[in-house]
């Protein structure tokens, strides 16, 4: 019984057909890394999953709720599915701590003392239990980032989709997220992520996805992909990737 | 027949003549706040037709003069048989155009709240609701308190071009005060003093916000 069921999934930008038939299961627990070039449709394929890109053709089933052909209820898809941005996107006007109650206090009508256990847990978990009260202003990006993870894991999603989630960081913040994120594997968690962090993919993920013009290129295990890709396509694209 | 006006009978008549423009100008102001409160909601709202509408309320009332606007409600509310006088159309003109500047000067703020803060509150499944009053427009808020504190500010100067309707506000017994004394420029320069003495606080006002909001955030 697959969490993430993606079938025969479409989506075009205008003329450009971006997402050719995405087939994809991800069961409870998997650690999915995507990679490609940019405009490989990474990025758009994983915006799908919770209802940021609307779909053309196809469907989504994330633990029962499901989008047929871009219908189908949004919001329940988003409480089952937490997002992390590349560009962190907190809330400028809350506090930290502010940021992770919202949405279990809005959406999920939690009251405010049980948010606020929740987000002070969150925010243990990353290791920002002492920035409760801190605007995102006064955080560096790699803190930023944490307190966004720590928001997206307090509305207890079965799923957590991250989007290139270090690629805005100073070089020596990206280890204390990647630390979060491979803690986070090791717990259980349900995580698909567009990245460019090849070894990291390699280390925590459980399956790699390689995304070619608009399909999937190749999948399989991290390790055995990395040592012997089996399409020119992503020989060079590793290679491409290691001599940067 | 002939008064002889002392500076001071001026400055008195000039104080009670600024008593309406002061009320006409707060009237415009909240008046035309909340009723461009409800345009800016149907301009940002994803209906084609209301979106469409209001594009050209706010165009018609940005691409004309006030004065035409105020002649509008003034003379055309008459032709209908409507008997107002100039202080209602003058409120009623001020109002309309005030309206259009401040949702137009809001719509510029909300659309200037970034994208990634839409998408963070959607993908944490917040309603559109939810995301205009808890992440939105609070953000937005901060931003468009400076603009429109100086917006009040050509509100109240706005005021003035009542006077060519009869409305006895600031400026036009400003001009029946200098028709009277034969001392234009004393009068008009207490007129101008008069409309700065109102404004500028104004001014100060919204920097002192802004810094506010600045600091909080």
């Amino acid at each position: 019984m697959s969490l993430v069921k993606i079938t025969g999934l479409h989506k075009h930008f205008g003329a450009n057909h971006v997402l050719k038939g995405i087939d994809l299961e991800v069961a409870q627990g998997d650690v999915v890394a995507l990679i490609g070039r940019s405009g490989s449709g990474k990025s758009t394929l994983l915006r799908t999953i919770n209802g940021l890109e609307t779909i053309d053709k196809g469907e989504l089933v994330v633990d029962g709720a499901a989008l047929h052909d871009g219908k189908g209820d949004l919001r329940a898809l988003r409480q089952k599915v937490g997002m992390v941005f590349q560009q962190f996107n907190l809330f400028p006007h809350l506090t930290a701590g502010q940021n992770v109650m919202l949405a279990p206090t809005v959406v999920k009508s939690t009251s405010k003392r049980e948010a606020e256990d929740i987000a002070k847990e969150m925010l243990l978990k990353v290791g920002l239990s002492d920035k409760f009260n801190s605007f995102p202003d006064q955080l560096s990006g790699g803190q930023q980032q944490r307190v966004a993870i720590a928001r997206a894991l307090a509305m207890k999603p079965k799923v957590l989709l991250c989007d290139e989630i270090t690629s805005a960081l100073d070089p020596e913040l990206v280890n204390e997220v990647l630390a979060v994120v491979r803690q986070l594997a090791s717990e259980g968690m349900t995580l698909i992520m567009v990245t460019h962090e090849m070894r990291f993919a390699r280390d925590v993920g459980n399956k790699l996805i390689f995304m070619h013009q608009g399909r999937i290129h190749e999948s399989g295990d991290p390790k055995t992909v990395f040592a012997a890709p089996q399409t020119p396509e992503l020989a060079g694209f590793i290679g491409a990737v290691q001599e940067a | 027949m002939f008064v002889q006006f002392t500076t001071w009978d001026i400055v008195r008549n000039l104080l009670e003549a600024g008593r309406w423009t002061l009320a006409l100008s707060l009237i415009a102001f909240v008046l035309g706040g909340l009723v461009g409160l409800a345009i800016l909601f149907a301009r940002i709202s994803k209906n084609r037709l209301l979106q469409a509408l209001t594009k050209g309320y706010i165009e018609v009332f940005q691409g004309t003069p006030l004065l035409m606007q105020l002649f509008i409600v003034f003379f055309g509310l008459s032709l209908l048989g409507v008997d107002v006088s100039p202080w209602i159309a003058a409120a009623v003109g001020l109002t309309l155009f005030t309206s259009a500047y401040l949702a137009e000067i809001w719509r510029g703020c909300v659309e200037s709240v970034p994208r990634g803060q839409w998408e963070a509150s959607a993908s944490l499944a917040l309603s559109y609701t939810q995301q205009m009053r808890y992440v939105v427009l609070p953000q937005a808020l901060r931003i468009a308190i400076a603009p429109t504190v100086g917006f009040s500010v050509q509100v109240v100067k706005g005021t003035a071009v009542t006077s060519i309707i009869g409305f006895a506000e600031l400026t036009k017994t400003g001009s029946m005060l200098a028709n009277a004394t034969f001392q234009p420029f004393l009068v008009f320069g207490l007129v101008a003093a008069g409309y700065f003495i109102l404004c500028y606080p104004l001014s100060l006002y919204a920097k002192s916000l802004e810094r506010k909001f600045h600091v909080a955030r």
